[in-house]
């Protein structure tokens, strides 16, 4: 499997941060650093990802199953996750994702036709004293209301 | 760009650069004492390095908050394994958003902590493991890295000495139990985030088996602090037993949610009040909790004469944790919160153990049921036994965290739940949240 | 030896070595601390919560099963609390477990039953939905049921750390938590079946087994497999005489917990279609089923003439018959035919150790050798495919004791992962390879060398003396394939070794020189199947056979004679490692007779009874154990059903061993000889495997 020269830079740095013969800490990021770049985690990605740390597929799928991150299904260019945890819960989290759900016509972990933006309803991102709180891939928005949502949903539908 | 405004009855020590321009540039932090902690440790010896930590009655500020200095002091120094040092940068208990902080504004701080600490056990190596979802942290912290190898602060023979040190970021990718730290070192380790059988614990068997000092991004940032200025002047900031300050995160329906630095002992009401303006919209309180879900829930009454320190709220039976306040006002329906909770913590169960893996997930599908209209008498009673019958029996704190806050929240709203039986509506809702 | 440490239990003042876990040193004195996670001898868990106990100072409950005891602690197992936390365990246990049991095939022997019966709440307070999601297949015999499951991981740890098979692991978090096998959706590994009789629950079931019928409907006979030579026991469940499945869930035998796919599954053969159940005469060329009056009658009457015109008779006999079989086969052959070609098929040169190694009374090594000795060094052999039991055992002992594997052989093996130096060693080059790990050697405190057909005649002595050149004690095992090949040695199936390796002074002839022998009169072959790759010059020789089945040998026979299998008789059978264990008869065949019976009435037939002596497995190990080096035993060891170490390592044995008469079949996890063949279960995994590839 061939990936950017970016990605690749960051494995072989990722190979070399750990003490000899620990290459399988390099696991998780690379999962997840590549589920970036290819969009999920494929059967060949697995494969790959397993040859590169010298462990068995099985292995990476033991763990890959275990971290909410990581997926094996792609998900929308635009993945917009909103917390419900209680910290938002208490100012508004719940509506805010009953609303994206409504006006994107989307469930939990669903993707718009489209492919471009995907919903997942998530536990607590960190942003609590901002709440309510969601995540568009990596991108922190905070203190959220329903007009900034639709705003948000609006320019994601446009997006490149 | 702060996220909050700061507040006048803040103490900054931690926090002393936050919303400087370019606080995260090593320019800054040199400017600002930055690294003379460092030096200074340069030229202490190991065990006074402890010592002065011990001093400073620094506890633990991921939310366990075991004495610093004491497991530090676990280390075997003289180990012929090498040594490493793990900054627990998994902040994932809801209500708590502070670490975030001290490693986008002040990454530096936490480097300085770590050199530190590796001088203290002669640790060479250092990770941050950070959660997946803050991944712009670990571009900040990259960063910052290369910036002190760059001008010497990291690598080889640092300032002249020999001691060398590495650091490196370290990804997780979405589990909360990855915060409990024998977890976090098999995450570490490329596994799944399972914890492990304890003791031994990290002091003598932690990263890759090897005797690890592994302490909370705050723990760490509040490190340089403490040698440069001493660790007696840091304890004198809070109360005997539990020194320094906390950065605390005002979350829920106050006027000025945010994150302040508040020193140990400071009155609860004062923080709600002054610091966090008040109630919202003239409400009266309800419901607190002091440290993240993972405390015992007080009513406003048991707030009354509180003080925001560890031992305060344990005679209280609940705990300082992580520092992650949630104000609730009258309006919030606290079968709603108990079910939110217990649905997180659900969600969060490695799965290892029987009461935490099948506990969690029938105390949830009872609370959904019940605050759709359908509980019966009854369930009141057994939400409480099956908390109970979990506290204490896990294989890990995460058991007796999901039964701690239900436990408490049965006991203190039960008209709450009284109110939801025979189908009546939430009277605080009209429309369901889907669990 | 570890300091003696002094506690109490339940008010008993006990003692136990420093480091005893609780749950060990409760169970040592007969107090009985439930756990489904805790398992002896794979890595510990902490993951049920059953073994929650009372420890006195300690603030909240300790489990029981990684608390090792501690000098005047005090643990009670048996206080309201405890008991309160067991139910408690429980009931969360079952709120996802589906109540199978009236369609689950563990109903009666399930571990969950158990201790629900005995710590359990009596109703459920669950009303919820509980969490389905449909059973799987996972293999030919494997099938997996997550609702059913309970995550005690025993099943990932026996095939991980224990056969080193690595096919299991877990996936998922939390309540949906499930076990998953290393392909996805399938499992590729030695179909063992250790995970499903492993598992304390209905969650892996097999396949052969399902739904035929509930375990108190069985009875249940420990015996010990037919197949390779470790002398594994294997408890088959017999119902209305049909075997119906072959496990070893009491872990009583040398094997502890192990046991392989054929000791596990291969037992069908047993009640193959083909089966041979009437005797067969060579009537006008066409082989015709008689009556076993007539067929005995042929016998006798062409064994008298052969005899009275002084005629050449060749024996071959067996890897599998019993001891008692092979000493009867014997004696008839020298005492009655008056001859001394008698052989069977060698696997392994036995002989040219026991001289090499004579007058040392501990050259020999046992199975438990493997898993106790410091070091142990093996040579031209797949022990994980051939000798699986063995195998078990070395890797037993590298992970609980560390011990330091060497491994020559001439492709990679599975001991390679795990071994402090491995040698790969074209054919022909072993012991060059193995000189090469002198240093190695020599610092190791102790060794165990197990050598397969590699190292025959003349290397043999050569390995000797390179052991005795490393100046530490050294314990050998000469690999042999099947179930009583060490037997066969023992008993004197060899043309000039009677039994106990008692030189005769002259030399009959070899398989290898009855075959081609055109003066060959009769042949007789009892349970081997020479002419499989051989042929049989002597095309006038009158040819008796005593078979299981139609094999191609039998096929050219004159007479055949339907034969028990091992399952279906008593006797004793001998392991690689000489110890020795007793069969028991599970079943039975309809027209088959066990093969020292039918010599017995070929003796009478002929009016040899007398000087035979009765054919009876009790009295003829009598005259063994009073006559055969060696085998001087105390009969209570076996009676129980345990082993006993042979011993026939007593002085030179001059004699020149013929090299090209040793060959080993090789034969791995999937075959066994004729037994294999006829085996549908072991032939489904091995077509399975075949596509696979």
């Amino acid at each position: 499997m061939t990936f950017s020269p970016q990605l690749e830079a960051r494995f072989e740095k990722l190979l070399t941060s750990y003490p000899p013969g620990r290459q399988r800490s390099a696991m998780v990021p690379m999962l997840l650093y590549a589920q970036d770049e290819v969009g999920s985690i494929t059967e060949e990605l697995v494969e790959e990802v397993a040859r590169r740390v010298g462990v068995t597929p099985m292995q990476v799928e033991e763990v890959l199953s275990y971290y909410s991150m990581l997926h094996r299904k792609p998900l929308g260019k635009y993945h917009v996750q909103i917390c419900t945890n209680i910290s938002c819960l208490l100012t508004g989290g719940a509506e805010l994702w009953q609303h994206a759900c409504r006006k994107l016509a989307l469930g939990h972990k669903e993707v718009t036709a489209d492919g471009q933006i995907s919903l997942e309803e998530v536990e607590c991102i960190g942003a609590c004293s901002w709440a309510p709180a969601l995540q568009v891939n990596y991108d922190f928005h905070h203190n959220v209301t329903p007009e900034k949502l639709d705003q948000l949903l609006d320019s994601l539908r446009k997006a490149q | 760009m702060l996220y909050n405004p700061p507040s006048p009855l803040e103490t900054r020590i931690l926090s002393r650069r936050f919303g400087l321009p370019n606080s995260a540039s090593l320019d800054t932090y040199l400017a600002t004492d930055g690294y003379k902690a460092f030096k200074k440790a340069l030229e202490m010896k190991p065990e006074d390095i402890i010592e002065e930590v011990k001093v400073s009655n620094l506890r633990g500020r991921g939310g366990a908050g075991f004495p610093v200095g004491m497991k530090w002091s676990f280390v075997p120094r003289n180990s012929p394994k090498p040594k490493y040092i793990v900054v627990n940068a998994d902040e994932s208990e809801p209500a708590t958003c502070k670490d975030r902080l001290l490693m986008e504004y002040d990454p530096h701080q936490l480097i300085e902590g770590m050199l530190i600490a590796g001088l203290s056990v002669d640790a060479r190596v250092g990770y941050i493991y950070v959660r997946g979802e803050y991944r712009y942290l670990i571009e900040i912290l990259d960063k910052a890295i290369a910036e002190a190898y760059a001008k010497g602060y990291l690598g080889k023979n640092l300032l002249g000495s020999n001691f060398s040190f590495d650091a490196y970021t370290h990804t997780g990718a979405g589990a909360y139990e990855c915060g409990e730290e024998s977890a976090l070192l098999e995450s570490l380790e490329g596994k799944r985030g399972i914890p492990r059988i304890r003791p031994p614990f990290p002091a003598v068997v932690g990263a890759f088996q090897c005797p690890t000092i592994l302490n909370n991004v705050e723990s760490i940032s509040a490190v340089p602090p403490i040698i440069r200025d001493g660790g007696a002047a840091f304890a004198a900031l809070g109360v005997p037993k539990a020194g320094g300050t906390k950065l605390t995160c005002l979350t829920g329906h106050v006027n000025k949610p945010g994150v302040y630095e508040l020193p140990l002992g400071f009155p609860v009401d004062k923080m709600i009040n002054e610091v966090g303006g008040g109630i919202r919209s003239g409400k009266k309180l309800k419901a607190f909790i002091p440290g993240g879900s993972s405390c015992p829930v007080l009513t406003a009454a048991e707030c009354e004469g509180l003080t925001m320190d560890y031992d305060a709220m344990a005679k209280k039976k609940t705990m300082l944790g992580s520092g992650g306040v949630v104000i609730m006002d009258e309006d919030t329906c606290m079968v709603k919160v108990a079910l939110r909770i217990m649905r997180f913590y659900a969600h969060e169960s490695c799965g290892w153990c029987i009461p935490c893996r099948e506990g969690t997930a029938w105390i949830r599908k009872i609370l959904t049921r019940f605050h759709d209209g359908m509980g019966r008498r009854d369930d009141i009673n057994l939400l409480g036994d099956l908390a109970k019958n979990m506290l204490g029996r896990t294989f890990c704190p995460l058991g007796d965290a999901a039964a701690l806050p239900t436990i408490s929240i049965v006991e203190k709203f039960r008209e709450e739940f009284e109110a939801h039986l025979d189908g009546k509506p939430c009277p605080y809702e009209r429309e369901l949240v889907t669990a | 030896m570890p300091a003696s440490v002094k506690f109490t239990i339940n008010d008993r003042q006990l003692e136990a070595p420093a480091g005893t876990l609780v749950i060990e040193a409760a169970k040592r004195h007969g107090i009985e601390i439930p756990s489904f996670c805790y398992y002896e001898g794979l890595a510990l868990q902490a993951a049920c919560r059953m073994c929650l106990v009372e420890i006195e100072k300690a603030p909240k409950l300790m489990v029981a099963c990684t608390t090792p005891v501690a000098e005047g602690m005090v643990v009670r197992t048996e206080t309201d609390q405890v008991r309160q936390a067991r139910k408690s365990m429980l009931e969360f246990l079952l709120t996802n477990h589906p109540l199978d049991c009236p369609v689950c095939d563990k109903g009666g022997e399930c571990e969950l039953q158990d201790m629900v019966f005995r710590y359990g709440a009596g109703e459920s307070r669950f009303t919820e939905q509980k969490i389905h999601v449909d059973e799987k297949q996972w293999s030919p015999v494997v099938f997996y049921d997550a609702p059913r499951c309970i995550l005690c991981f025993r099943c990932v740890r026996i095939c991980n750390e224990g056969m080193g098979v690595n096919a299991l692991g877990v996936i998922n978090r939390g309540a949906i938590s499930e076990i998953a096998p290393n392909h996805g959706d399938h499992l590729e590994c030695d179909e063992c079946g250790m995970c499903i009789d492993i598992c304390p629950v209905g969650a892996l079931t097999s396949g052969t087994y399902r739904y035929k019928t509930r375990p108190w409907e069985m009875e249940h006979v420990g015996t010990i497999c037919t197949h390779c030579s470790n002398g594994c026991k294997t408890t088959l469940g017999v119902r209305n005489e049909q075997i119906v499945r072959g496990n070893n869930r009491d872990r009583s035998g040398i094997n502890g917990e192990f046991l392989c796919v054929k000791g596990r599954y291969g037992f069908d053969f047993q009640d193959h279609p083909d089966r041979l159940q009437s005797p067969l005469v060579r009537l006008e060329g066409k082989l015709e089923p008689v009556s076993w009056s007539k067929a005995l009658e042929v016998v006798a009457r062409k064994f008298q003439d052969v005899k009275g015109n002084s005629g050449v008779f060749g024996v071959i006999g067996s890897n599998h018959t019993t001891n008692e079989e092979n000493y009867y086969l014997q004696k008839f052959a020298r005492q009655v035919l008056r001859t001394n070609n008698i052989d069977h098929h060698r696997t392994g040169d036995i002989v040219t150790l026991l001289d090499a190694v004579s007058g040392n009374p501990a050259a020999l090594a046992t199975t438990r050798d493997l898993y106790e000795k410091k070091a142990v060094l093996v040579i031209g052999a797949d022990l994980a495919l051939e000798q699986p039991f063995l195998a078990f055992q070395i890797r037993a002992n590298y992970r609980h004791h560390q011990a330091h594997v060497y491994v020559v052989t001439s492709k990679p093996v599975r001991e390679d992962n795990y071994a402090a130096a491995f040698v790969r060693a074209e054919p022909g080059t072993e012991l060059a390879a193995v000189e090469s790990l002198r240093e190695k050697l020599k610092g190791e405190p102790e060794l165990v060398i197990l050598y397969g057909d590699a190292i025959k005649g003349g290397a043999v002595r050569k390995l000797v003396e390179f052991a005795v050149s490393l100046g530490i004690a050294v314990r050998f095992v000469p690999l042999v394939d099947y179930s009583n090949s060490r037997g066969a040695a023992d008993m004197g199936l060899l043309p000039d070794l009677l039994p106990g390796y008692k030189p005769l002074g002259l030399t009959g002839m070899t398989v290898a020189e009855m075959l081609p022998a055109e003066d060959l009169d009769l042949l007789w072959v009892v349970g081997a199947n020479p002419l499989k790759s051989g042929k049989l010059r002597a095309k006038k020789a009158f040819v008796v056979v005593q078979e299981l089945f139609l094999t191609e040998t039998a096929r050219i026979a004159d007479v055949v004679l339907p034969a028990a299998s091992a399952y279906e008789k008593n006797g004793t059978v001998t392991n690689v490692c000489g110890e020795v264990q007793r069969l028991q008869k599970a079943a039975q065949t309809m027209g088959a007779k066990p093969d020292m019976e039918i010599i017995g009435l070929i003796a009478k037939e002929m009016g040899a009874a007398p000087e035979m002596g009765p054919w009876l497995p009790d009295k003829v190990f009598e005259e063994i154990r009073r006559t055969v080096r060696g085998y001087d035993i105390p009969v209570e060891a076996i009676i129980t059903g345990g082993a006993a170490q042979t011993m026939p390592v007593n002085g030179r044995i001059p004699i020149e061993v013929r090299a090209d008469a040793i060959r080993s079949a090789h034969d791995n996890l999937f075959t066994s000889g004729t037994l294999g063949r006829y085996s549908k279960m072991l032939n489904s995994v091995l077509e399975k495997r075949l596509n696979r590839e």
